[in-house]
């Protein structure tokens, strides 16, 4: 049975303002003027003109002492040291592969920093070279953790805990960076049969929770085997919510999308993503999230 | 029959219609499936008839893409654009789509010419459908102004425009086809592929529905190829979804034309 449903477009509600927490921030638009006082220095996001710091992107204004920047709102990944990242295998180089991780330049996965399958070490050889493309080929998806940045901020990353590796089966959302929270742990294993891994690059993977850890595997096998349905609908779920979530630019981690996923349920899964009930889903996720910290 | 967003095979994405978005046009609606934006405006101006269908009007097609990204601007949106404007050609070269006896003036001498602009705003997987939804829509909308041919004494006949600004003519729209794209993935077919699907595909088949079921053109793309037995489901498909699809659209047209002047014109800035 086809289901075409259509509606006219209605006017976007202005935001409660008392739902917004915090303290002042001051949010500036590319153009505002920040300061008239000379006496600061500029940092990223401004430039001076006419003895104005005026703000060059759309963002939050973080002062430091003197100095004053702009914290885009929307901005491309940029790495830092111990993150973890989902990322796409663009290029197979010389000696490394190139991954597209939704930053300023492509990562970097050098083969000496993978692990290689079994979990063998030894050093890279020649052969290990020219069978490059068995481990990983262009379009593969990895989990991999950062593990130093070059000078022009291109990010290294590399895969050497049995945690990492290529992704098999299971569903890519593609976010804005800041949205995903900072936390001790990335990988979650959410009670109601997905697991989750919230890279800090914007890319979530949502998989179906493995029956048992392999540890002899060193993450390069992939699991090709049909998905059951009541796992696929649990993901469908899953990805509807961060995407409610999304469109409410509320921040992500395993808290708030579990929550986002028990107010889902008396719901249909396609009905999700109607704005009507995104709003109500995230309206409860967001009082219960207020609730557990007061 | 599950996808990755939680829809089943043959469902819609939820779609907004707003018609008389632009104050200059005969005509305009846009239409918001999903991601995918597209606005079409629809201008009537005079011209000769064909000269083998001199007592019909016609309609002129043009689509421009180069709003979409930064390769699709100038020459590179060109070849997306005339593939659109050559199948909107295709699925309207029906003879009964729309009454086009009735946008003729003076036989030989003067017709009515509507043309279609259709902009595509944001490209976020099936656009055809999204497009010919918009196309209809916009016709709906279309007022044309009436107008008398006086003739002179010695013969010059004269075009009087009629005084009244709401004295116009509106097309029947009950004739007019909608597209419904169906992607093949794997063994099964889908309806309203996302970005993400359509990459996945490999052939899809374009279908030109009436809201009676009755389909007035095909068009299979994509470089895959298409088993004529799945040919046959996926026309069986798009019959009952393309009724299913007319029966919402002009649900949702006459509830717009009933709110009248009191409703709330959104556009852009909303």
């Amino acid at each position: 049975m086809a289901a075409v449903t259509m509606r006219l477009p209605a006017l976007l509600a202005p935001l409660d303002s008392s739902a917004l927490r915090g303290g002042e921030k001051h949010l500036v638009a590319p153009g505002d003027t920040i300061t008239t006082d000379t006496g600061y220095m500029r940092g990223h996001g401004t430039y001076v003109e006419n003895d104005k710091l005026i703000a060059s992107v759309a963002g939050v204004v973080e002062r430091v002492n003197k100095l004053v920047c702009v914290r885009a709102l929307k901005a491309r990944y940029n790495g830092e040291i111990g993150d973890i990242v989902v990322g796409r295998i663009t290029e197979v180089q010389q000696k490394r592969w190139k991954v597209e991780t939704n930053s300023r330049l492509d990562s970097v996965l050098l083969l000496s920093s993978i692990n290689l399958p079994g979990g063998e070490l030894r050093r890279k050889s020649a052969e290990d070279e020219l069978a490059m493309r068995d481990y990983l080929q262009e379009g593969d998806l990895i989990s991999a953790e950062v593990q130093s940045i070059f000078s022009d901020g291109a990010v290294s990353l590399h895969t050497r805990s049995l945690k990492y590796g290529k992704l098999a089966q299971g569903v890519l959302v593609q976010v804005s960076p800041s949205l995903v929270k900072r936390q001790k742990t990335h990988f979650h294993d959410l009670p109601c049969g997905a697991s989750v891994i919230l890279g800090n690059n914007g890319f979530i993977w949502i998989y179906p929770t493995p029956e048992q850890k392999d540890d002899e595997a060193g993450g390069y096998t992939a699991n090709l085997e049909p998905v059951p349905l009541s796992d696929r609908e649990v993901i469908s779920r899953l990805r509807n919510c961060i995407m409610a979530l999304v469109t409410h630019k509320m921040m992500l981690f395993d808290t708030s999308i579990l929550y986002c996923y028990e107010a889902s349920l008396p719901h249909q899964i396609k009905d999700i993503l109607k704005p009507e009930v995104t709003e109500e889903i995230v309206l409860e996720a967001r009082q219960r999230l207020l609730d557990s910290e007061g | 029959d599950l996808r990755v967003d939680g829809r089943g095979c043959e469902d819609y994405r939820c779609a907004e219609v707003e018609t008389d978005v632009v104050s200059n046009t005969s005509g305009s609606a846009r239409v918001k499936l999903g991601e995918t934006d597209i606005l079409v405006g629809i201008k009537a101006e005079m011209g000769t008839p064909k000269l083998e269908k001199p007592d019909e009007g016609y309609l002129e097609f043009f689509v421009d893409c180069s709003s979409n990204s930064p390769e699709l601007e100038g020459r590179g949106g060109e070849e997306l654009g005339t593939d659109i404007a050559n199948t909107l050609y295709r699925v309207f070269s029906c003879e009964n789509c729309v009454d086009l006896k009735s946008l003729c003036i003076n036989p030989k001498e003067h017709c009515w010419v509507l043309y279609v602009d259709v902009l595509l705003l944001e490209c976020g997987g099936n656009i055809f459908d999204a497009i010919s939804i918009a196309v209809k829509a916009a016709l709906f909308n279309t007022r044309i102004p009436k107008v008398r041919v006086l003739e002179d004494e010695e013969g010059t006949k004269e075009i009087e425009l009629s005084d009244d600004p709401y004295d116009c003519i509106r097309l029947s729209v009950d004739e007019v086809p909608c597209v419904v794209t169906l992607s093949k993935i794997g063994y099964r077919h889908v309806v309203d592929a996302t970005l993400q699907e359509e990459a996945c595909s490999l052939a899809s088949l374009l279908i030109s529905v009436t809201s009676k079921g009755a389909i007035t053109s095909m068009k299979k793309v994509g470089k895959g190829s298409l088993d004529p037995e799945s040919i046959f489901e996926m026309m069986e498909t798009g019959q009952r979804v393309g009724k299913s699809l007319h029966i919402a659209l002009q649900k949702i047209l006459d509830e717009e034309e009933s709110l009248g002047t009191s409703r709330p014109k959104v556009g852009f800035l909303g």
